[in-house]
């Protein structure tokens, strides 16, 4: 019983981080139309710029600040690099967001070498109920709900959230109320680097990260992303805290090296179910 | 004439595979005056609306709005210096009240900054306040009160039209540009509707109306312009257009 719970608790914090890369896939989505393969990049760049901060002696905090300030700015970037220029198509946007992904291997191993790395996290674990839970995945947990909370306000009750939800709506009339729709873009792409590099600076501590990372975390994250269609944030979690928990119980109970096919698995057989109930709703309404 | 026309469409032309939809077309809307482009199916009246919010380029030809070059500029810009569309589709935002849709309306003119938005800063928080009252008015002079806190894309059609003018209000407009208005709403509705423009119109806005439907222009419009085939075919107060031969041709050719 002690193993299952901390088994689901383990589980519980790889499905956030899971979440916040899933969170930035919508995000980008809904405002853009763009499915953004260089998500998983984003938690890379904040990862290791974490281990490197830390390795140069400046404090934890801050640290972990700029490393998700510096995956933002990767963010922009990739935005400005896949819908800077107008009139560039979702799927055209689509590929160049691939590109960026894999020249920023290319970048990543010049600059922090092909070897995985960590960082220090919290230290330390809470027995509860007979079962030891690391204080990195309680942080984990809480920092997830938070950024989730943050992120309901920020969409729910400021003007800069509706228009972003305007340009996700209704492009079209977005512009014609006067919104630029190419900035609300980039914005969102930025958002989706935050989010990212929220998700890379916490799971560094418990998984070593390297370049090439960015795989198992874009796989996992688009996962639970396509369970909410790509456009609901809050289904999208709910997939991702599923994803997690099944992934750490296969491993628990003797499954360790088969995560990723758990998550691929997964991924097709929702991509195929939704994929049926689309064409079907399209039918209808045509 | 030039120094007062709110808008002024000269020259303009654009084609599709080779084809003129739009050909050579000007016309100028004076301010605080009721303007209508009418003219039978494939005349042209879409594309030209398109040209002048900015959703088409031009091929050629220029289009100036209150001094200012706008042909060149794209179709949020052009908003924000007061051109104000409502759209024959269906053109709301989902996820959102039907309040908080005409807010948005007002994101043209406001200048609340990312950070003071971020934050919810005390200014902002006043600006919102005063947005939403605002948007309140906008839908109180469309009818739609009642419906404020109800999501925007439940309303049947013709009251997401009439939110989509309650929308472009509360950007306050300089100029209101309409695309086929009364098309798919029933009797009462297009009543309501034809004594809201009347009613603009006292108050002094400029409006331009892209109409098929010429007994409804002809009661609200100041001035009317006829498109056929792309081209300007009669431009002149209602009662003249409506006995010029050409005209009648037009509309007697497509009926037959």
């Amino acid at each position: 019983m002690s193993a299952f719970l901390s088994y689901l608790l383990n589980g519980l914090a790889v499905g956030c981080a899971i979440a916040l890369i899933a969170s930035g896939l919508v995000t980008i989505h809904r405002v853009t139309g763009v499915v953004n393969f260089a998500q998983g990049t984003f938690a890379v760049v904040a990862g290791l710029c974490t281990s490197s901060l830390l390795g140069l002696g400046f404090p934890h905090g801050l640290s972990e600040l700029a490393a998700v300030l510096a995956a933002a700015v990767a963010g922009l970037l990739t935005g400005l690099a896949a819908i800077g220029k107008r009139g560039t198509t979702p799927l055209a946007s689509l590929i160049v967001t691939l590109g960026v992904g894999v020249l920023a291997y290319a970048v990543e191993i010049v600059l922090w070498g092909d070897q995985p790395r960590s960082a220090p996290g919290l230290a330390g674990s809470v027995t509860v109920a007979g079962a030891h839970i690391q204080t990195q995945h309680l942080l984990v947990i809480g920092v997830t709900a938070a950024t989730f909370v943050l992120l309901a306000l920020f969409f729910g009750r400021t003007y800069l959230g509706k228009a972003l939800t305007a340009c996700a709506s209704n492009p079209y009339a977005a512009r014609v109320v006067g919104i630029d729709v190419r900035r609300m873009g980039l914005l969102a792409f930025a958002l989706g680097g935050l989010l990212g590099g929220i998700a890379g600076v916490l799971v560094t501590p418990l998984r070593p990260i390297s370049f090439d990372t960015d795989v198992t975390l874009i796989v996992n994250g688009f996962a639970a992303a396509v369970f909410g269609a790509l456009t609901r944030p809050v289904i999208a979690l709910f997939g991702a805290l599923l994803l997690g928990v099944a992934e750490t119980m296969a491993a628990g109970y003797g499954y360790g090296s088969h995560q990723l096919e758990v998550a691929l698995g997964l991924m097709i057989i929702v991509m195929i179910v939704q994929a049926g109930r689309r064409s079907a709703i399209s039918e209808e309404t045509v | 004439m030039p120094e007062e026309s709110a808008l002024s469409v000269s020259g303009v032309s654009r084609s599709f595979g080779g084809v003129y939809a739009v050909r050579d077309v000007s016309l100028s809307v004076a301010d605080g005056e009721v303007c209508a482009v009418i003219g039978p199916n494939g005349a042209g009246k879409s594309t030209l609306f398109n040209l002048i919010t900015g959703h088409l380029a031009a091929e050629h030809g220029q289009i100036t709005f209150h001094g200012h070059r706008v042909d060149r500029l794209a179709p949020h810009r052009r908003a924000r210096l007061g051109m104000s569309i409502v759209f024959q589709a269906a053109r709301v935002f989902g996820g959102m009240t039907v309040r908080e849709n005409v807010m948005v309306g007002s994101h043209g003119r406001t200048r609340a900054g990312f950070v003071s938005a971020a934050l919810r800063l005390p200014r902002h928080r006043r600006d919102e306040r005063e947005i939403a009252a605002e948007a309140d008015v906008a839908l109180e002079r469309v009818g739609l009160a009642e419906w404020a806190d109800r999501p925007a894309d439940r309303l049947p059609i013709g009251q997401q039209r009439a939110l989509q003018l309650a929308r472009a209000l509360c950007a306050r407009p300089r100029l209101l540009l309409l695309d086929e208005p009364a098309s798919g709403l029933r009797g009462e509705e297009r009543e309501r509707l034809a004594s809201l423009v009347e009613e603009l119109r006292a108050g002094g806005l400029t409006i331009l109306l892209i109409e098929h439907d010429v007994a409804f222009v002809t009661r609200l419009a100041d001035r009317i312009v006829v498109l056929d085939l792309g081209q300007v075919i009669a431009d002149g107060p209602p009662a003249e257009v409506r006995a010029d031969p050409l005209v009648l041709a037009a509309y007697l050719g497509q009926a037959s």
